[in-house]
């Protein structure tokens, strides 16, 4: 099974064509009429139906959708966990053929193991992969610094609180240098208050590090708030609706979700839910 | 959980404690006097006292906990690794947990106690039979918890080593391994005990040496005091290793607290 090695120069997808002065800039994720069916029992389940969507190099793309639209299908056939049964997925270029080593995955519970020390849960990726631990042990002191939690690198995760601990699965997920950071509802069990807060350091955390995330939520604020684009699912089955380009600056503060374009984008997400019947 | 808090171990608990033990060794001596019960039912704590005493100082007692310590131990040791082996075996391979698993199931269900006499007949008199019984009374206890612990692993943690590119083994020696210890442990504990009872019910049986056989030649010769010293020595013998076990549990499993001991959480700083 080929596997792309994290250092390796992809070739270019049949990308978005639009940088300037550098060529082409090759898309992060290329999502090419992936369908997925699976059977329970005797009936088939349609989970995906023809999605297709790309996320470009250094961009914050979300996805949006209730439950039940194939958002985390959608996630485990990026990560090479679930074959597509029709249709492609490509990172930086090469086709998902299984589990790859060039993508960072954060889920909703930050599923850090417990006799590992804060630092050592971040070096994981190091030690699944046997990369160099010198250096590994560098990158993952200045991604603890970068969440804020140096002071905190050599207890264990019990004494963590559930936002300190997603923060910590976060800068796992980023140590071994990913082409892509896939966020699978991450800040779904979190409170109000942290969620909010978790999202602005998640954008200061993008913009500092020019990651290409791709970020499934339920929440339509969440996706509007931190995203460049966001890719609305409908359920049964989960297809796209539409994917919508969010034109506020790239530096939001809170107090942006105030705003009338905000909700004017809020508002138009919302619709689609509405006209479908998930939400009367 | 209970929301009171633990009793702390003070100079006023501690001397509580002593009181009412003393107390209640009283009221038994006292009753055993005055209702003037026949030493062969049950002995005075003084009279049990002095036949632990004797038995220790003549080295008689010694000599038997040595040999039944050594078959406790093996019994324990070879019961626990194979528990642990053909535990792993059935929790990570589908044809040894089809084929398998039904005999082990099987075997479970018989009261190995009854199979004690034919042990005994197989492998005589010596500590073979003791250790062969302990051995087999205790591994399915380890077996048990080791398939539950290894099994008992959230999924979203196997695909996050999974979406790294991690191997099976990687997922078993990272994953698996570490989150089945505090399982596995308690297994073992529970196999102490369980290795104990088929020692002393082997020796019971038949043995040339050891405390179970001790305590069979005492009760034929009706020495009860005798008898009951035993129990307190094989008491003091039980809470020794279930102490030890408890000792490597913590040290093993260093990442789970005792209860009572948790810290409360640091506030969310940033």
């Amino acid at each position: 099974m080929p596997v792309a090695n994290v250092g390796d120069l992809a070739p270019p997808g049949q990308g978005t064509g639009q940088g300037t002065g550098q060529g082409i800039s090759p898309s992060a994720i290329t999502v090419n009429a992936v369908t997925k069916r699976f059977r329970v029992g005797n009936d088939a389940i349609t989970a995906l139906e023809e999605v297709s969507l790309d996320v470009r190099r250094g961009e914050f793309v979300a996805i949006v959708g209730p439950s039940g639209c194939g958002k985390s299908t959608l996630l485990k056939i990026l990560t090479g966990l679930f074959a597509p049964s029709a249709g492609d997925t490509r990172i930086g270029g090469t086709v998902t053929t299984g589990p790859r080593r060039d993508i960072g995955v954060v889920f909703q519970s930050p599923l850090l193991f417990p006799w590992r020390t804060v630092l050592e849960n971040v070096m994981l990726p190091a030690d699944v992969q046997k990369l160099n631990r010198a250096t590994h042990l560098t990158r993952a002191k200045e991604l603890l610094d970068l969440v804020g939690l140096t002071d905190f690198k050599d207890r264990y995760p019990k004494e963590l609180s559930g936002g300190m601990q997603q923060r910590v699965a976060i800068a796992r997920a980023l140590l071994h240098q990913p082409a892509i950071l896939l966020m699978d509802e991450p800040f779904g069990a979190l409170d109000a208050m942290t969620r909010e807060r978790m999202n602005v350091e998640l954008q200061r955390l993008w913009r500092i590090h020019n990651t290409s995330i791709l970020f499934i939520t339920h929440s339509i604020p969440e996706a509007v708030f931190l995203a460049s684009r966001v890719v609305v699912m409908t359920p049964r089955p989960g297809r796209v609706a539409e994917i919508l380009d969010i034109n506020l600056p790239a530096k939001r503060p809170l107090e942006l979700m105030n705003s009338p374009e905000f909700g004017a984008y809020v508002a138009r997400i919302r619709s689609h839910f509405g006209s479908v019947g998930v939400i009367d | 959980m209970s929301d009171k808090p633990p009793i702390h171990t003070s100079l006023k608990t501690l001397s509580i404690s002593i009181l009412l033990f003393v107390l209640l060794i009283g009221l038994w001596e006292f009753a055993v006097r005055y209702l003037q019960v026949p030493a062969f039912i049950v002995p005075a704590p003084s009279s049990m006292f002095r036949a632990l005493y004797q038995g220790i100082a003549s080295g008689l007692y010694v000599e038997h906990v040595g040999v039944t310590l050594i078959e406790i131990l093996a019994g324990f040791a070879i019961g626990s690794s194979l528990g642990l082996l053909l535990g792993v075996g059935i929790a990570t391979n589908r044809y040894m947990a089809y084929f398998l698993y039904p005999y082990v199931v099987v075997f479970q269900s018989l009261p190995k106690v009854a199979i004690a006499p034919l042990i005994v007949l197989w492998f005589g008199l010596g500590i073979t039979s003791k250790i062969v019984a302990g051995a087999l009374i205790c591994f399915f206890a380890v077996m048990v918890n080791t398939i539950a612990g290894l099994r008992a692993v959230e999924q979203d943690r196997v695909d996050l080593i999974r979406s790294l590119g991690g191997s099976d083994f990687q997922v078993f020696w990272m994953l698996r391994l570490p989150s089945a210890m505090p399982f596995i442990m308690a297994g073992l504990e529970i196999a102490l005990t369980f290795a104990m009872i088929g020692v002393i019910v082997a020796e019971f049986l038949g043995a040339e040496r050891g405390l179970g056989m001790l305590m069979q030649s005492m009760n034929f010769s009706m020495d009860v005091a005798g008898s009951f010293s035993i129990l307190v020595v094989l008491a003091a013998l039980g809470l020794v290793l279930n102490r030890i076990i408890i000792f490597a549990r913590h040290r093993l499993i260093y990442w789970e607290q005792p209860a009572g001991a948790r810290g409360s959480e640091p506030p969310d700083t940033h």
